[in-house]
């Protein structure tokens, strides 16, 4: 069960990177496919409904490492103490600046807004994969557990190549997702901005799975390893030829394996000691007791495919691509009675076999944040 | 200052911001959720367009302060494994399993089926559009229902045992935790005061407005009477509610932890037919009180039903205390309990008290017209969340020196390995943080607040009316 249990939080983190990774991707992006503020909250818009959902994959990767391993979750949670409290600043300011900005009255508050947001990507996107290369590379601990690196030891070439190639994945993943998602400006922008984004990743990602394989893992995370660099050019030479949807499926895979691969290179250490070997955190002696996994396993089949059903409903009600018109028909105002009724218009000309109707503002629509119209 | 304290500090801080926030969306989830239920039932008549146009408007309100929760809530769940490793080594067999549930059965459910409610208005049916509103409720309600099981394991273990082997506790009954004679007490209360407070908001708002129309002399949006209306049924039975658990909680933390009821009532020998503090004011070091404003027989007929009842007082706990643990300090800071208990008695109780004299001027049909009292009204809310942070500081705090009574002491709990330096680091870094997000938080929900509804809705002019039966 230990080793399920090992399986089960990277899932987790599978989960998370391939859904927060694009959130965060489009977060960094902002500023080169946002450069109107229509264009910039269809950005949003694309990510609105579904960010915070794809949020809770860290938590529950979090609490799962909590229940499962605690002394895993201790040790890293206390030894990469300030990068923690980096990446809750980036999530902080991420999500407040995600949720305010329809709500800030002047384009100031939505310029610290926008500039929240993206440092909030920006953050986790670049620590997440620091954290995880110091995983590879082990780290110092002492008998009971504690990590006793300096914050500085854990800023090694290595480490930060590793940040290098989330940030840069997640980014790519991102620009994808919109070319996906979106249309207009952002989708063309997003396009425009793959071909450069992937050739950096690539890079920075080969050689980092390279170096990896010289520092620890066996044959089985050198194959995941493989494949997570071919689907990767899959995915790239996918959206460069405009196949957006596969290009995204390919993308996912990618993100989604490179926690798989991370944890296949480690098994079975959770968290090596790299200045004595019997000191590692193992899946052995750091697990919870067999009852704890019992439950938490219980508790896991029942609810992961209640919860991976009803997220994916979620996507599948908010598969339209977004366009500069939907932001006029946010839930807050009344212009969702006006889409509807739009088109209902729209289907009723077809039946009748009537030219469409030019359009024409009949109702103000309003959206949040913006001041009050004035009476019809 | 060492990074004990500065832990601590932390983690006080912290809470206390999240828990001003979580009331909040908890309370206000399930009420938007029962006006656009209102609106939905009565949907065809006039009077469901006003619950519609108040569901919309308290909803947003609702959204400001529910992403302050969320962003706030994060730092909670890491804070655990970032400040306190040991206590994370020590208990996680038992007390992780509490925390995970709540990311995977209930944050799951909130955040998905809010960003579905959020936008989701015009794709979805109106009978599923409202249940995206409830199932995010309901998952607000079951994320507290984990995290208390987990804070009354700290308050009252149940359902482990000791591993020498190990050197933790180790869970043999996640059953026995989940249904913690603690936990059945401090549940209920804890969703009854979210309730108390978002009902406060309610009313706040309301009186606000009915307050400037009554001043102006023009028609208050009918929205607000409704909301008001509404807000003073759930203040009202929810401060009785809260009120006849609370007494369960306080006879059950009476056994469970005598200390801090002891603390809590200044009550510093043992005494039958113990009286109950009105006012005391105490001399700490030489353990008793320099006066005492009492009534007689009280506490024992609180705490045991019986006005002879015995109620041990705080320098006889000490001495068993140092009998069974060993030598130490077992005493909380006991002003601390004293007033903290009484303070959030008092705040809760003039809340109600607040509520009930606009019940009666609403009965009357003065509601709008009672200038004086809507204005008091209008900063209702203040009293339940400073009640919530009363509470929290006396549980929390009457506890101490345990982190997990009777088995961890807070002092030998925290992460040997992060400096005070990266604690004051982290304690700033959020205390500013938070601030600024607070100030931010709290200017865009009076803004909106102060908006009010959408006007009434216009009928879209079209070129046929056939279109719209098409709809």
């Amino acid at each position: 069960m230990q080793a399920f249990w090992f399986g089960v939080i990277a899932v987790l983190w599978a989960g998370f990177f391939v859904l927060e990774g694009f959130d965060l991707g489009v977060g960094v992006l902002l500023p080169v496919v946002g450069r109107t503020d229509v264009d910039r909250r269809v950005a949003i818009r694309a990510i609105g409904p579904v960010w915070d959902g794809n949020e809770v994959w860290l938590l529950t990767a979090g609490g799962a490492t909590f229940a499962a391993f605690p002394a895993w979750y201790a040790g890293v949670f206390s030894g990469f103490y300030l990068a923690f409290v980096l990446l809750l600043v980036g999530l902080i300011l991420r999500g407040i600046g995600i949720e305010y900005r329809g709500k800030a009255e002047t384009a100031r508050g939505r310029q610290w807004c926008d500039v929240a947001f993206v440092l909030g990507s920006f953050l986790p996107a670049l620590l997440l994969g620091v954290a995880f290369a110091n995983f590879i590379r082990g780290v110092k601990l002492d008998s009971e557990g504690n990590m006793t690196n300096t914050f500085f030891s854990l800023l090694s070439p290595y480490a930060l190549l590793g940040g290098i190639v989330t940030l840069t994945l997640f980014t790519f993943h991102g620009a994808v997702y919109l070319a996906l998602r979106t249309t207009g400006e952002v989708h063309d922008a997003a396009r425009r901005v793959i071909p450069v984004l992937g050739v950096i990743t690539g890079v920075a990602a080969v050689a980092f799975l390279a170096w990896t394989a010289g520092v620890r893992g066996g044959w089985v995370s050198f194959v995941l390893a493989v494949v997570v660099a071919l689907a990767f050019v899959a995915s790239l030479d996918l959206a460069v030829k405009g196949r957006e949807g596969a290009a995204f499926a390919a993308s996912a895979v990618t993100t989604l394996l490179v926690p798989i691969w991370v944890f296949a290179a480690l098994w079975p250490n959770v968290l090596p000691a790299r200045n004595n070997a019997a000191l590692s955190l193992t899946v052995h002696n750091a697990s919870s007791s067999p009852y704890t996994l019992k439950v938490m396993t219980v508790v896991a089949l029942v609810m992961t495919p209640i919860v991976l059903v009803y997220q994916a409903w979620s996507y599948w009600v908010f598969r339209a691509r977004v366009t500069g018109a939907d932001l006029d028909h946010d839930a807050y105002g009344s212009g969702a009675v006006g889409r509807t009724i739009a088109k209902a218009r729209q289907s009723a000309s077809e039946l009748l076999g009537k030219p469409e109707p030019a359009t024409v503002i009949e109702e103000v629509v309003t959206s949040p944040g913006d001041p009050r119209p004035p009476a019809p | 200052m060492n990074a004990t304290t500065l832990a601590r500090w932390q983690f006080a801080t912290t809470t206390i911001y999240h828990f001003l926030i979580v009331p909040l969306s908890i309370g206000l989830t399930l009420l938007v959720a029962t006006m656009q239920t209102i609106a939905y039932l009565k949907r065809g008549t006039p009077a469901a367009e006003v619950w519609d146009r108040a569901s919309r408007f308290w909803g947003r309100i609702m959204l400001v302060l529910f992403a302050l929760g969320i962003v706030t809530g994060i730092v909670q769940e890491f804070q655990f494994g970032m400040n306190w490793s040991v206590y994370s080594r020590f208990v996680g067999d038992i007390f992780g399993a509490p925390l995970a549930m709540e990311a995977l059965i209930a944050f799951f459910l909130e955040s998905t089926f809010l960003g579905l409610w959020i936008f989701g208005r015009g794709l979805l049916s109106p009978r599923l559009h409202l249940a995206t509103i409830w199932l995010a409720a309901i998952g607000t309600v079951i994320s507290a229902y984990f995290i208390l099981a987990a804070n009354s394991f700290m308050q009252h273990p149940v359902g482990l045992k000791y591993s020498a082997a190990h050197h933790r506790l180790e869970l043999t009954s996640i059953w026995k935790v989940l249904t913690n004679s603690t936990q059945l007490v401090t549940f209920p209360h804890t969703i009854l005061a979210a309730l108390f407070t978002a009902g406060a908001i309610l009313i706040s708002v309301s009186a606000w407005h009915l307050r400037r129309a009554g001043r102006d002399g023009t028609a208050a949006d009918p929205v607000h009477r409704k909301v008001a209306a509404l807000g003073l049924g759930v203040v009202l039975v929810s401060a009785v509610g809260v009120s006849l658990v609370g007494h369960l909680q306080g006879q059950i933390m009476t056994k469970q932890q005598p200390m801090k009821m002891a603390a809590a009532e200044a009550l510093w020998t043992d005494k039958t037919h113990a009286p109950f503090s009105l006012f005391a004011y105490g001399d700490v070091t030489n353990g008793k009180n320099k006066f005492n404003i009492t009534i007689p027989d009280g506490l024992s007929i609180l705490a045991t039903n019986n006005p002879g009842g015995l109620v041990e007082g705080i320098n006889d706990i000490q001495k068993d205390a140092v009998n069974k643990y060993g030598p130490g300090d077992y005493t909380p800071i006991v002003g601390l309990a004293y007033w903290t208990f009484r303070l959030m008695i008092g705040f809760g109780v003039l809340g109600a008290l607040i509520a009930a004299a606009m019940a009666v001027q609403w009965r009357r049909g003065r509601m709008q017209s009672s200038q004086k009292l809507l204005r008091i009204a209008t900063w209702s809310v203040l009293l339940p969340l400073l009640a919530n942070t009363a509470g929290w500081l006396f549980t929390e705090t009457a506890r101490q020196p345990w982190v997990v009574f009777g088995l961890l002491k807070t002092q030998d709990a925290v992460s040997p390995n992060v400096g005070t330096g990266f604690v004051a680091f982290s304690l700033v870094g959020f205390t500013a943080l938070y601030g600024v997000l607070g100030v931010i938080c709290f200017r865009i929900s009076k803004r909106i607040a102060q908006a009010g509804p959408e006007p009434q809705a216009q009928p879209v002019p079209g070129p046929t009316d056939d279109v719209l039966s098409l709809v």
